[in-house]
């Protein structure tokens, strides 16, 4: 007994530096895939004219009488996002009601519908944008579907954990007064739910928002087109006023998406 | 039931109701929350509505004969993945991994002491704690891709612009939730500690690290999980890993093997996620 105690309390240290050689010889291996080549060529001059760029950002830019300007895209953006938060979040509650454990009684639907929801999120936005591009072409309209659908992955989860924490009492207490099943829906269960659907589709429209600036990356609209324009001709004042309009967009949304959350739950 | 009228008494006796009376307010201000919800709702359709047009959203042009035709041809063939194409990207898909491994650690490490600065039970000076915040929140509010774009453009072409781009992104996420955690923690050991004069750096290393650090693993994995997931799609900027090829792939239309690199990813990054929920399931 005595002997064995201290071996007990040994163990754990054991496999705790195990666990920590394994991860540093991991990390390793992966640092060796790393070739830094890339800066030396410009050297100090490239720095300094990032610099430069970002420390005198192109304010002309912000708003130009004819077409394309900061303004325009960041508008874009904001509209893609809040267009594909819309779709998915109503295509989202049949797969959420068809994922959610409590409302069948046969476990192999919700289950199946769980791993339907997890492909869907695990294929990125920017795959299916696309996808939605060779099939309605290139702009915004291929942007509002690639979040659509790609939200509908990670907002039916949430729902379907939302609707398997619902009380169950007032669904019993209409069940056993007669009401039908979309009777019970409507009175028992949407009202329970409806206020954190509300919360995470804000919540949802917080992430798209910023998968909005970098769609434009693969010619799905939004600002990321003429930052990938900047980038590629090395205007760095002009990727430093958009990056700057990205940062100032984005706050500004998390604050009043925050406060439209605290004041719904 | 709005013909009494109680409106006009509920807003000159508004601030001292008692609480006999607690039944007429929400008599009288069940019309005008109607109201309310109605001009809400009708806002939120014309919102949509302006924004669909804005887009030139055209729900006839993508059920139109021409654009399902071609959905439903890019569909068949990425329905027939070209398998002997898998053998060529092994090594696209191990490096991968690699840039979200290397970006994952990375960036967690220099996230625990920006986390300490930005929690008000270690770091009580709002002067610290406060800027700390600031910079973490403008970290975040730049999607992983865009660093990635801004990176290659500096450093060219190559993994290490996506593993730069994945430590600024996993810097703003670990350091996040970590603070979030150590504010949450335990301050009974803390004053003990405190009150028989421990230091700042023993504090932390014997009162914070034991409670937290669960918490932290378990950000790092879930942190892990999204790299992976966003080192896929790098190489859609030139930052490396198996986003490169998927681009030339899908670029020269080859479907068939567009399909392959989608569905090795996701088989990867499933079977990283499972891996990932359970060890973050046995560490709380």
């Amino acid at each position: 007994m005595n002997q064995s105690v201290p071996s007990h309390s040994r163990l754990p240290l054991i496999r705790n530096w195990i666990v920590g050689i394994l991860l540093i010889l991991i990390f390793i291996w992966s640092l060796s895939a790393m070739k830094f080549d890339g800066i030396q060529e410009y050297g100090a001059q490239v720095v300094s004219s990032i610099w430069e760029g970002f420390t005198h950002p192109d304010w002309d830019y912000v708003y130009l009488p004819d077409g394309e300007d900061l303004l325009r895209g960041l508008l874009e953006t904001l509209i893609i996002s809040i267009l594909g938060t819309f779709i998915s979040a109503f295509l989202c509650i049949p797969f959420a009601f068809w994922a959610s454990a409590n409302m069948s009684r046969i476990q192999a639907v919700s289950i199946s519908g769980k791993f339907v929801l997890t492909v869907i999120r695990v294929f990125p936005e920017i795959i299916m944008a696309i996808l939605f591009i060779v099939a309605v072409g290139p702009g915004a309209f291929a942007g509002v579907l690639a979040l659509g659908i790609h939200s509908i992955g990670m907002l039916a989860k949430l729902y379907s954990e939302t609707i398997e924490a619902v009380d169950n009492g007032p669904r019993e207490a209409l069940i056993s007064s007669g009401a039908s099943k979309l009777q019970v829906l409507r009175f028992a269960v949407l009202p329970q739910v409806i206020p954190q659907f509300i919360s995470y589709a804000l919540y949802r429209f917080e992430i798209n928002i910023r998968s909005a600036t970098v769609l434009g990356l693969v010619g799905a609209g939004g600002i990321g087109v003429p930052l990938l324009f900047a980038l590629s001709s090395r205007n760095w004042s002009r990727v430093g006023i958009i990056l700057l309009g990205i940062v100032i967009l984005v706050t500004i949304i998390d604050l009043i998406s925050g406060w439209l959350r605290r004041r719904i739950i | 039931m709005n013909s009494a009228p109680v409106p006009d008494a509920a807003e000159v006796g508004a601030p001292a109701p008692p609480p006999s009376k607690k039944p007429a307010p929400t008599l009288d201000s069940k019309g005008p929350q109607r109201f309310k919800a109605l001009f809400t709702w009708l806002g939120f359709i014309v919102v949509i509505v302006v924004c669909g047009i804005r887009v030139d959203a055209n729900l006839v042009q993508l059920f139109s004969a021409n654009s399902m035709e071609n959905m439903g041809r890019i569909l068949g063939e990425l329905s027939r993945p070209d398998w002997s194409y898998a053998n060529r990207i092994m090594p696209a898909m191990i490096e991968t991994v690699q840039i979200a491994i290397a970006g994952t650690i990375i960036g967690s490490v220099l996230a625990v002491p920006v986390a300490l600065l930005c929690a008000v039970n270690i770091m009580p000076k709002k002067i610290i704690s406060i800027p700390a915040r600031i910079v973490l929140n403008l970290v975040r509010t730049i999607p992983d891709l865009l660093f990635a774009a801004v990176f290659v453009a500096v450093f060219g072409i190559g993994a290490f612009a996506g593993m730069l781009a994945l430590i600024f992104f996993s810097f703003g996420l670990v350091a996040k939730l970590t603070y979030e955690a150590i504010e949450a923690i335990d301050p009974g050991p803390l004053e003990a500690m405190t009150a028989s004069g421990a230091n700042k750096i023993q504090l932390i290393v014997f009162g914070v690290i034991p409670q937290a650090l669960p918490y932290f693993f378990s950000y790092v994995l879930y942190t892990f999980e999204v790299n992976v997931r966003a080192a896929s799609v790098l190489g859609f900027v030139g930052a490396g890993g198996i986003g490169l090829h998927l681009d030339q792939q899908l670029n020269s239309l080859r479907y068939d093997r567009a399909s392959t690199i989608i569905l090795l990813t996701l088989v990867i990054v499933l079977v990283i996620d499972y891996a990932s929920t359970y060890l973050r399931r046995k560490l709380l």
